[in-house]
């Protein structure tokens, strides 16, 4: 009965981090520039990814491959902001203003 | 002394983590524990602000609120994405960070960039730039609330 209970959690998150890996896939199509297509691809990168690595933890259960998930989450976590700050501030450098928008006033470069 | 402290902890990191004790392997795992010292080092990572066990500590309910945060910021974007008229309003806006050290700029730049919605462009002697997917984002991030909590972390 727990088992079943935790299986069926699991698939429900398994299911759940693939839709919204989906989303971000289509956000990224529709989505106008560079910068407004990054934050579609940040819902891959977050709670897609979350609910893909704790649906699949459930899967193991105790384990030391439960506790390599959860490092990977952890990392994840840390690198993927750090990269798209990394391609943002790439494209701002290069002279890329967001569409739509203006520097605030107050900016001082 | 950090210097060595960091190796056995990588390296035990890399035991645990490959379970490979062939000679061969063991080597490649000492070389590449290595340079990341070597990497960390060039970073100046050893000179100040090492291991902090205190941030650690109030780091753990931190991650808490903003995986809160990351819940409710993704289903807004995802509510946006698949709405047919696509309801953005593309805002860059300006945040002074209430951190001082690096560390703790850092670790704002990142948060913001981690929830949807807000993504850290530049960081230049502590004014953020951020670039918000709409403007009620930009208005909810200008509040501050992560701000503070971020700066809370290294008092």
């Amino acid at each position: 009965m727990m088992a079943q209970a935790l299986d069926i959690l699991s698939w429900a998150m398994l299911l759940a981090g693939a839709t919204f890996v989906f989303i971000g896939g289509v956000g990224v199509l529709r989505m106008p520039d560079l910068y407004t297509r990054m934050h579609a691809a940040s819902l891959t990168d977050t709670l897609g990814t979350l609910l893909l690595l704790g649906g699949l933890m459930l899967q193991s259960g105790l384990s030391l491959a439960t506790f390599k998930l959860l490092a990977v989450a952890v990392f994840l976590l840390l690198t993927a902001p750090t990269a798209t700050y990394a391609l943002a501030n790439a494209a701002l450098l290069a002279g890329r203003l967001p569409k739509g928008t203006t520097l605030p006033e107050d900016f001082k470069q | 002394m950090h210097v060595i402290l960091t190796f056995i902890l990588l390296f035990a990191a890399w035991l645990l983590w490959s379970g490979f004790f062939k000679p061969l392997l063991l080597t490649l795992g000492v070389l590449s524990c290595v340079l990341v010292l070597v990497l960390s080092r060039r970073m100046g990572f050893f000179e100040k602000g090492f291991f902090s066990l205190h941030l650690i500590g109030r780091l753990l309910p931190f991650w808490g609120w903003l995986g809160k945060e990351l819940i409710t910021s993704n289903l807004q974007v995802a509510r946006i994405v698949l709405s047919p008229s696509l309801p953005i309003s593309p805002t860059l806006i300006k945040l002074d960070a209430l951190q001082k050290e690096p560390i703790g700029q850092a670790i704002l730049g990142n948060s913001i960039t981690l929830t949807p919605g807000t993504v850290t462009i530049d960081d230049h002697d502590g004014q953020l730039l951020v670039h918000c997917l709409t403007e009620s984002g930009a208005q909810a991030l200008k509040e501050g609330e992560m701000n503070r909590r971020v700066a809370a972390l290294d008092d």
